[in-house]
């Protein structure tokens, strides 16, 4: 488990005292610790719960429900697929596999598992999600990359995304 | 004199470079010492055309589209800032079949104003709908939105007049109105195109809303996935703020209303209402029992109204125009617009705002203009991942709450996903459970274990033909149970796409018309 550093609590203690007293405050604290880190560590739960009058057990349940949410430190590229019905009927499954072949990742096989969970592994620099509906249902294949919306994606256009994004990396 | 160009700003045409496109006008105009006011607005929603180049030109606008950077240069030396033709050139926009065919209320302003200029807001009849509230009674406010006929845009069809009258005469010190912007359905984006290219029309809708029904706060509940929409939202908020439409007196009325812009984290079934609310209070979003109704106790336990992005939309027309003008439009009891979606594989995708009772075949073919692919049509999903798949054989039936519901169809938030005859129905039936398996919140048996059993008894179809006459008999029971037995629509109607799927195309799950009779 990661530990949280000084500079990350006062992150967490900055939002707790923005949002403590809001109305159902637990959802814009979350999102205001992971918009300032990247993630929510899991050593900032106790520091929330205590803050909201809950129990670790229900922050955590909170936090691991929604799939936006993560507790480790993202890595540098985050690649969010559309896998939904107007990008399958537009050809997203090539897209996907191509992030397969170039990333190591394997959410275009359906072998039983959750995709949601599969997400990659790897030490890699990339981290690939599942997406369900990014509202570009008209000109799909559709896909976020570090928060960047693209459409009409085909597996070449992916390729040359990420090279983009890896040699940005490198310089 | 400075020329005015558009430039989309909506996550559509950012999704296709108009950022990029935008900077190339500006640095061209720059380098030529053309003098251009560069406004960025909504998508007309000719989605195929993004980003899509307007030139305003002798009080017309002209479109130039789908316009990459590269093509800047060329549409400068054609002389586009006067409106001069070019290969990407339509004409003028309003003159465009495919915008002039639709009846647009709801859509009247997108792609017209700057989603963020108040003053384009009002000089384009904003406001007016609330002005003419502050002059009725709550009581004659809630009765224009019953005689508008105007039902529940988020798929369930619920008269909105009937839920705002049930908040009104409930007695509660604090009300809330909640907005339901959670649009998780794939094949739909008119929630996002409302909040992108108006948000002001929100915000004076849930303001009548909240006059007419007693509450004060306000809240609009969008997806994480809509980060520009969160953002423009928040803007608007903030600007109406300044400008007195929110605040302590609505317009000087002395009557207050305020408006907090929350977001989602990534969970489909937080679009269900309840589960909405639950995901509002900080908990899990897990799925309420019903009653007590969500009108009597919803948010934080107080009356509550929760109306759909697009029926809140569709409340400053009929306060400003009457309920009669929205209810001329429509059929049966259908009655108004509903801004459809076209899309997936589909030629001319976009929004197409029109009357109850125009068919799927209108859209699909007369707007939509076939398959992308050029491929034969083969199947159309309406209404989301929990709508039925249908057949061309179905595509007569007029889109009207009833009329689908006669056909085994749902029109939910009226989004059609169109499918050419490369699609495997089958794998469409699996990955209809696989999803309900992700997103199921967990409370209910049905839909949590159901949708797991249902993928993998569709997984050993796919993977052992023999055995499909068996596993549709047990598909087939299973589904019979989630319809039947789970709390909401994620369990009950995930069995949707998959049986429609079963019974329009047997034949892509290796059944005979003998075995699929038999099964």
């Amino acid at each position: 488990m990661n530990s949280a550093t000084q500079p990350e609590m006062q992150v967490v203690a900055k939002a707790i005292t923005r949002f403590q007293a809001v109305p159902g405050g637990l959802l814009p604290l979350l999102h205001a610790v992971q918009e300032g880190l990247g993630y929510i560590p899991p050593t900032a739960t106790q520091s929330i719960a205590s803050a909201f009058n809950l129990s670790r057990a229900e922050v955590h349940g909170v936090i691991t429900y929604y799939h936006h949410f993560r507790q480790t430190p993202p890595p540098k590229h985050t690649l969010a697929i559309c896998h939904a019905e107007a990008c399958q009927a537009r050809g997203c499954r090539s897209v996907i596999n191509k992030a397969d072949a170039l990333l190591g990742t394997s959410h275009g096989s359906h072998s039983g598992h959750n995709p949601v969970h599969d997400a990659a592994k790897s030490e890699s620099d990339w981290h690939v999600e599942p997406t369900y509906c990014l509202g570009l249902c008209a000109t799909g294949p559709a896909l976020m990359l570090d928060g960047q919306l693209h459409a009409h994606v085909t597996p070449a256009k992916l390729e040359a995304l990420i090279a983009r994004a890896n040699t940005k990396d490198a310089s | 004199m400075s020329i005015t160009v558009f430039v989309p700003r909506d996550s559509a045409a950012l999704a296709a470079g108009a950022d990029e496109v935008a900077a190339a006008i500006s640095a061209e105009a720059q380098s030529r010492k053309l003098d251009v006011t560069l406004i960025r607005n909504g998508s007309r929603g000719l989605l195929w055309l993004e980003p899509m180049v307007e030139v305003e030109h002798q009080g017309k606008r002209i479109a130039y589209g789908p316009v990459t950077p590269e093509d800047v240069k060329s549409l400068f030396d054609a002389d586009f800032l006067q409106g001069k033709t070019h290969a990407l050139c339509h004409g003028v926009t309003e003159e465009i079949a495919y915008l002039k065919n639709q009846e647009r209320l709801t859509f009247a302003r997108i792609g017209i104003i700057d989603p963020l200029s108040l003053k384009d807001y009002e000089a384009h009849e904003g406001l007016v709908g609330l002005k003419a509230a502050l002059k009725l009674k709550p009581t004659d406010i809630v009765q224009q939105v019953l005689d508008s006929g105007l039902r529940g845009r988020g798929g369930a069809g619920f008269p909105a007049g009937i839920k705002w009258r049930t908040v009104a005469a409930a007695s509660s010190a604090q009300k809330y109105i909640v907005i339901n912007a959670d649009e998780g359905d794939s094949g739909t984006f008119a929630d996002r195109m409302v909040m992108e290219g108006d948000p002001f029309m929100l915000i004076e809708g849930m303001v009548i809303a909240g006059i007419s029904v007693g509450a004060t706060e306000g809240y609009v509940y969008i997806r994480s996935e809509y980060p520009d929409a969160v953002s423009i939202m928040n803007q608007a908020v903030t600007i109406a703020t300044t400008a007195g439409i929110l605040g302590s007196s609505v317009l000087g009325s002395g009557k207050t209303f305020n408006i907090h812009i929350r977001m989602g984290a990534g969970s489909y079934v937080c679009g269900e209402e309840t589960a909405m609310l639950e995901s509002l209070e900080g908990k899990r979003g897990v799925v309420r029992a019903k009653p007590p109704l969500p009108a009597l106790q919803g948010l934080f336990g107080k009356p509550s109204v929760i109306n759909n992005v697009l029926t809140m939309a569709a409340i400053p027309f009929i306060l400003s125009r009457g309920a009669k003008a929205y209810a001329d439009y429509g059929m049966g009891r259908s009655l108004g617009t509903l801004p459809f979606q076209l899309a997936g594989n589909i030629r001319f995708g976009g929004l197409v705002e029109k009357a109850f009772g125009v068919t799927a075949r209108q859209l699909i073919e007369d707007f939509g203009g076939g398959t992308a692919t050029g491929r034969p049509f083969k199947a159309v999903q309406i209404g989301g991942p929990l709508g039925a798949y249908l057949p061309d054989a179905l595509l007569d039936t007029p889109m009207d709450y009833e009329a689908l519901a006669a056909k085994g169809g749902v029109l939910g938030h009226g989004g059609l996903v169109v499918f050419d005859d490369s699609a495997d129905m089958m794998e469409q039936a699996r990955y209809a459970m696989a999803f309900c398996a992700i997103e199921s919140c967990g409370k209910c048996t049905p839909c949590r274990i159901g949708s797991t059993r249902g993928m993998e008894v569709i997984q050993k179809m796919q993977a052992n033909p023999s055995l499909a006459p068996a596993q549709t008999h047990l598909l087939r029971d299973l589904c019979g149970t989630m319809v039947n037995g789970s709390l909401c629509a994620m369990g009950s109607m995930t069995p949707y796409p998959v049986l429609s799927a079963l019974d329009h195309f047997p034949e892509d799950f290796h059944l005979t018309k003998a075995t699929h009779q038999a099964a």
